[in-house]
């Protein structure tokens, strides 16, 4: 396999953070090495949930008014890469839960907003896979992403009635970072890794699209 | 003679009349929802312990349940029922906006859910013997707020998935993850006043189900073009 410039960046980065993670960064005082999960957790919910999803809603909302094939590409693969992204989010936040917290899963608003992100995320893909028409397959698509994104919102509100137990963003917040600053360091960087792991995997996954579209116009 | 072309209500009516007249003669979905909503009324009761957990705790969850599952058997045939003669091709040609044809199946879907619910709420309120007259009309405004926001973006579902080659499947798949907000705070509401508490407790609950409805209302109107089949 031939990597592209910004794929050999991607893995250089996400290789040393994790490195500096496993190997140079303290344990935490009060959870251990359990602790460590936040560099792989936190910037994967980053990518997934904002980024990607985000992504998702621009996209779908510029293809219905523009109707460029580009865009549709655009969106399916950034809710393709925010998939994989937030099954992440969702496999490390319970493994990091059950030594600190006592448990798995609990119902609390974050997680319960994570988990409906991601069944909106795969009905987004199965319905892509449902349709063999190029031009509808776009547009329901599109429907679904502007629509996903306008219940993030509401499900927030609703499950704010919950007690919350998950901590509050130590990096994604008004007031300056609370963080020893090896930890920062480590944390910051893994932000940046995945953000370009992002950006490489979602133009790996256009281009396919690209070809694939151009088989199938082939094909028929 | 002056022709008008009638207004979107007018429009819309005259569809929602028409889908309630195709249901009303043959009776076959909406006949299936009303007997899959006692059929679970039933299950859930033997599902549960009676000795552990008292039925007026029940009695919330089972009824929203019921609501959720059976308006999903009657979103399907909205638009399912066009499909095998494309029928929507003449609605489509007809002189109304394609809003209207939107407002028109979404009235026809909450015709629809209501008649299930006005069957299963006092199902439920007498097998399960929980005396909802003390609260009756604020329960019953929550449950139509309720149904408003699940039909609209139901009805834009029905619309998008008949196209589709999973049809039934998909709709509950792609709709769940969309009821949830509409279901959390209507079952929450429905807890409270079980339990006796005071109507101004689940004002909060009502907002979020009323700006659920406007928000979606609007965007899935606008929407609803966009998930026809060119």
């Amino acid at each position: 396999m031939k990597f592209s410039k910004l794929g050999i960046i991607a893995i250089l980065a996400v290789v040393g953070t994790y490195v500096r993670a496993i190997f140079f960064t303290p344990f935490d005082a009060l959870q251990g090495p359990a602790q460590k999960i936040l560099y792989v957790h936190a910037p994967s919910a980053w990518v997934g949930l904002y980024l990607a999803f985000g992504l998702v809603f621009i996209t779908s909302i510029l293809y219905l008014w523009l109707k460029d094939p580009k865009l549709d590409r655009v969106a399916s693969s950034s809710a393709e890469v925010g998939f994989v992204f937030t099954s992440v989010v969702l496999v490390t936040g319970p493994l990091w839960a059950k030594p600190v917290w006592g448990a798995y899963w609990t119902w609390d608003a974050r997680l319960t907003l994570t988990l409906f992100l991601w069944f909106i995320y795969a009905g987004y893909l199965i319905l892509r896979g449902a349709i063999d028409d190029f031009e509808m397959r776009a547009r329901f698509s599109a429907v679904i992403g502007i629509l996903g994104a306008l219940l993030v919102p509401f499900i927030h509100l609703s499950v704010y009635f919950f007690r919350t137990m998950h901590p509050m963003p130590v990096l994604l917040k008004p007031s300056a970072p609370s963080m020893p600053r090896e930890m920062l360091i480590t944390l910051v960087s893994s932000f940046l890794a995945l953000t370009l792991l992002f950006a490489w995997l979602l133009r790996e996954r256009y281009l396919l699209a690209v070809d694939r579209d151009a088989a199938t116009e082939a094909g028929s | 003679m002056v022709h008008r072309t009638p207004g979107v209500l007018a429009s819309a009516l005259a569809i929602t009349r028409k889908d309630l007249l195709i249901e009303f003669r043959s009776r076959s979905v909406i006949l299936s929802a009303v007997a899959f909503a006692v059929l679970a009324i039933t299950i859930f009761f033997f599902a549960w312990d009676p000795t552990a957990v008292a039925s007026v705790d029940l009695a919330p969850g089972v009824l929203w349940v019921i609501f959720t599952f059976s308006g999903l058997l009657g979103l399907h045939r909205s638009f399912g029922v066009e499909q095998p003669t494309r029928a929507i091709d003449a609605l489509l040609a007809a002189p109304v906006g394609r809003e209207a044809i939107y407002l028109g199946k979404l009235l026809a879907n909450l015709g629809f859910v209501i008649v299930v619910q006005a069957i299963s709420l006092p199902a439920v309120a007498l097998l399960y013997n929980v005396p909802i007259g003390g609260y009756v009309l604020p329960l019953i405004g929550i449950v139509l707020l309720a149904s408003v926001g699940l039909v609209a973006v139901g009805t834009l579902f029905s619309s998008m998935v008949v196209s589709t080659r999973l049809a039934e499947l998909l709709l509950p798949l792609l709709a769940l993850p969309f009821f949830v907000p509409v279901i959390l705070p209507a079952a929450q509401a429905t807890a409270r006043l079980m339990n006796g508490r005071p109507v101004a407790e689940v004002s909060g609950y009502v907002s979020i189900l009323g700006a659920f409805d406007v928000v979606f209302l609007v965007v899935c109107t606008l929407l609803y073009p966009y998930t026809l089949d060119q």
